[in-house]
């Protein structure tokens, strides 16, 4: 690993090769720093800020609770607190007069060295969001063009496809298409309704399950199937839910992907959109994007699939086989637990599908962060050891439960999570819900 | 536009076609589909092993396909289908493909008289449109944003021009989208271009554009507007001036622009969904004068009348003097009619269609699962399984209505008196 550095006299905990960072960097001048950072300071973020910045007093009982200060041995440049010190109170403090280092080192702490996870807010006394403070960060390093390349490309992807993978507009219809074939072996009578306009449920996904993740369709279209739901899917750019311009900060982009999102669901007359198994696309269509585009809530109501599986099971539309054997524990992802309460429904689901279920702890709201949410996954294999050395304590808390496999209900968890099980050698298979639903539940119409 | 005068208003009533019978004789029965005129149902259907085919008014197409999706009536009751056979793409029109097939077909739009059908298509890799299967001459290594001209004889989207290596945000943030019209690329590029409309004669075309990462504006023929913008949205053409017009986002606030110049003298937290007047006198746009709270504007005077979660489907009447739109709080959607909003609430509605002497509005309506038509506020007594949009006779006096009823298919003229009461 890269050991900290001072690089023109400022010091960097770790350093990492980006050409996004270094590459930004080079263009900043001291007077484009100033003018960029006054102008978002000023114009964008108001009292809230001010507030968060006035309140804080420094007691630092933020640090315990973040998973990269308790991994790196308290080390005291990961506590948030730090985190602010190290870029917005500078920031402020010095009317935007900070160097081009100051800068970079600033986008890398923000971007990937905090997950936006919010866990931090829950144990300041004020309740200090400091996951909103380093979003203003990023929003500052996106206007000086220093955001890591990774991520950066994949708001490029965002931006013209409105998808995050570069799919392109015939690859997402296609590849339904073979996954309803594929299914249609097991399911004869299965099919995968594309553009059904005034169907009961519009379900969308993330750009990774046509590209890497198909089995994911195809277990979603035999959950649907067997539950005898009016579903569809559109052919058409606004089924990808997730956002990662939402953590480039890239508001204008973000703003516009939701806005095909909901226009999409409306075209099609559906009364509401399911999402799959994904934390950070939850947040951008129920909280960040939407609320950017003046929508005080979702315009059509935003189901998570863990919300949906619970109301399947709880109804009986889907009915359990044969409970999973193998031993399970659940991750709690921040977005949707911490931010939208789904823990004791992640547990009736995991309980009605598993017969030997073990909590992590901490857990529900308290759980540790995958490392990999807030876009520090997307920012890619320069900074995979960051997400490594900073979540020691996920790899400790997941194999204190001595489960043999780990539910992630998110997507970009479930990959961190990956990371995380490999590096520490836990030997513990990371799977999603619909993974062992798929694998458990009754299908009625399967030959 | 299409000929209604034609179309039989005289017939009260007529099951079209027992469609439960229909599961008897395929294996598999797709969503229906109802012709402008009412006279004909259709549905894809299975019609054996790895066979599709379209089953209209009970008869099945002779030929048959591979899969068969995105089933849709054009405005001249033509019936259109993305079809597959051999691993190649194309689309067929009451039954017969194109002679030219693609690798794909994504999207198929047609003009407003129905006449030209157009296709958003990928061959070997490559993408563009085509015009009743006539493809572009020149492909692009990407292509989004597919757009038609009113009459279908001009296609556009936006292109990739220039090879990018996969990663590189360099090459991308240097410009390589630009809009291709017909298949020619305008001159310029953008960091992107997005979404396009072309001039009623079809001869102009304006998109959204961001010119760098931070800097949007509206281009017209390849030609932004002086003024750049911290965000945009969708263009659309004055029908009789010809001037472009956009919402543009000034500050914190969204207000829309003329040709780059501030139309209205009013802001809003949002605003979009801009709508010309059939005379193009008077210009309407969905907005949120308040954050979390949405409206319409004409001319920039927002209505009273506030909905929390959103406003849709604006029309303005065929004099331009009235405006219909949708509007939702929580679950329930309801009709907005000149800042009026009708009683009743619905789990679905669809667009609102205004009589030709614009006295009346009907609308397409959803509650409790069973669907029907309201007309000024009242439902129609009937209670269907499935409708679908209601439509005037030329003279306004009489009401098409299309509706699927214990599975069946009846197509219905009823006095316009007889739903306004």
């Amino acid at each position: 690993m890269a050991e900290g550095q001072v690089i023109d006299g400022i010091y960097f905990n770790e350093v990492w090769e980006d050409a996004g960072l270094d590459e930004g960097t080079k263009k900043l001048t001291p007077e484009k720093i100033e003018k960029v950072i006054n102008k978002v300071l000023e114009g964008e973020t108001g009292a809230r800020l001010k507030v968060y910045v006035d309140t804080c007093v420094h007691c630092g009982l933020c640090s315990d609770a973040c998973h990269y200060y308790l991994s790196h041995d308290k080390d005291p440049t990961y506590a948030p607190v730090a985190k602010v010190k190290q870029t917005m109170w500078e920031m402020i403090k010095k009317k935007g007069r900070v160097s081009p280092t100051f800068m970079k080192r600033a986008s890398q702490i923000a971007s990937t060295q905090c997950n936006v996870c919010m866990r931090c807010a829950m144990y300041c006394p004020f309740g200090i969001d400091i996951a909103y403070i380093m979003s203003v960060v990023r929003r500052i390093c996106h206007f000086l063009g220093i955001t890591p390349l990774y991520i950066q490309d994949t708001a490029h992807s965002h931006a013209v496809t409105m998808n995050q993978m570069w799919v392109k507009n015939d690859e997402w219809p296609d590849t339904l298409q073979w996954q309803e074939e594929d299914a249609q072996e097991e399911i004869p009578t299965l099919r995968i309704p594309l553009e059904k306009e005034g169907a009961d449920i519009m379900y969308s996904v993330i750009g990774p399950e046509p590209k890497f993740l198909a089995q994911l369709l195809y277990q979603a279209a035999v959950i649907f199937e067997t539950a005898g739901l009016n579903w569809t899917m559109p052919a058409t750019p606004g089924w990808d839910n997730s956002d990662m311009a939402m953590y480039t900060c890239d508001n204008e982009i973000m703003g516009r992907v939701k806005r095909v999102h909901f226009e999409t669901a409306r075209r099609l007359r559906v009364k509401k959109i399911v999402m799959g198994e994904c934390g950070h696309a939850f947040r951008s269509i129920y909280d960040r994007g939407n609320r950017w585009l003046a929508w005080k809530m979702h315009p059509v109501y935003v189901e998570h699939a863990i919300e949906f599986y619970y109301n399947l099971l709880k109804s009986g539309k889907i009915k359990i086989a044969k409970k999973y054997e193998e031993s399970v524990t659940l991750h709690d992802p921040c977005n949707v637990m911490r931010g939208r309460g789904l823990y004791e429904m992640a547990r009736y689901v995991v309980n009605e599908m598993c017969a030997d279920f073990r909590e992590m702890e901490p857990n529900r709201e308290h759980n540790y962060c995958c490392c990999a949410g807030g876009g520090v996954i997307n920012c890619g294999p320069p900074f995979k050891m960051t997400r490594m050395l900073g979540n020691r304590v996920k790899a400790e808390q997941i194999a204190a439960t001595g489960a043999k496999v780990c539910i992630s209900p998110c997507h970009n968890c479930h990959s961190g999570l990956e990371d995380i099980v490999s590096h520490y050698k836990l030997g513990v298979h990371v799977k999603f819900i619909s993974d062992i639903l798929y694998e458990v539940m009754e299908k009625p119409g399967a030959v | 536009m299409v000929n209604m005068e034609s179309w039989d208003w005289d017939t009260q009533e007529k099951t079209v076609s027992d469609t439960n019978g229909w599961k008897d004789k395929f294996e598999w029965v797709e969503e229906f589909q109802a012709s402008p005129d009412g006279e004909k149902v259709a549905a894809i259907v299975k019609t054996g092993e790895a066979e599709f085919s379209v089953c209209v008014n009970g008869e099945a197409w002779e030929n048959t396909f591979d899969k068969c999706w995105y089933l849709r009536y054009g405005p001249d009751g033509r019936l259109s289908c993305i079809v597959s056979s051999e691993m190649e793409w194309t689309v067929a029109v009451d039954g017969q493909a194109w002679d030219q097939s693609f690798g794909y077909v994504m999207e198929v739009k047609f003009s407003e008289d129905g006449k030209n059908v157009c296709a958003f298509i990928q061959q070997d890799g490559m993408y563009g449109a085509a015009i009743n299967g006539e493809p572009w001459e020149n492909l692009y290594s990407n292509m989004t944003n597919f757009a038609i001209s009113s009459d279908g004889q001009h296609t556009a989207g936006s292109v990739q021009t220039e090879p990018m290596d996969e990663g590189d945000i360099f090459k991308f943030q240097s410009g390589i989208f630009t809009a291709a019209v017909d298949g020619k690329a305008w001159d310029k590029t953008f960091v992107n271009v997005w979404n396009k409309a072309f001039s009623p004669d079809g001869k102009r075309l304006a998109a959204e554009a961001r010119m760098t990462l931070y800097d949007y504006t509206i281009v017209v023929d390849g030609v932004p507007w002086s003024e750049i913008y911290s965000c945009v949205w969708e263009p659309i053409f004055n029908p009789k001036t010809g001037a472009v017009v956009a919402p543009v986002k000034v500050g914190a606030s969204w207000t829309l622009a003329q040709d780059g110049k501030t139309m209205w003298n009013r802001s809003f937290v949002q605003c979009w969904q801009q709508i010309f007047s059939p005379d193009a006198s008077r210009v309407a746009a969905v907005v949120a004068p308040k954050y979390g709270k949405w409206t319409v504007a004409i001319d920039g005077e927002a209505w009273h009348s506030i909905f929390d979660d959103m406003v849709s489907d604006m029309v303005f009447s065929p004099d331009g003097r009235r405006l219909a739109a949708v509007g939702k709080n929580d679950y329930d959607y309801s009709v907005i009619v000149d800042d009026t909003v009708w009683n009743g609430t619905y789990d679905m509605l669809w667009q609102p269609v205004f009589s030709p002497d614009s006295q009346n509005v009907a609308i397409r309506a959803e509650k409790q699962g069973r669907q029907t038509i309201v007309m000024n506020g009242k439902p129609w007594k009937q209670e269907c399984e499935q409708v679908w949009d209601p439509v005037f006779s030329p003279d306004g006096s009489k009401v098409l209505i299309r509706s699927i009823e214990g599975g069946r298919y009846i197509r219905r003229v009823l006095p316009t008196t007889e739903l306004t009461g």
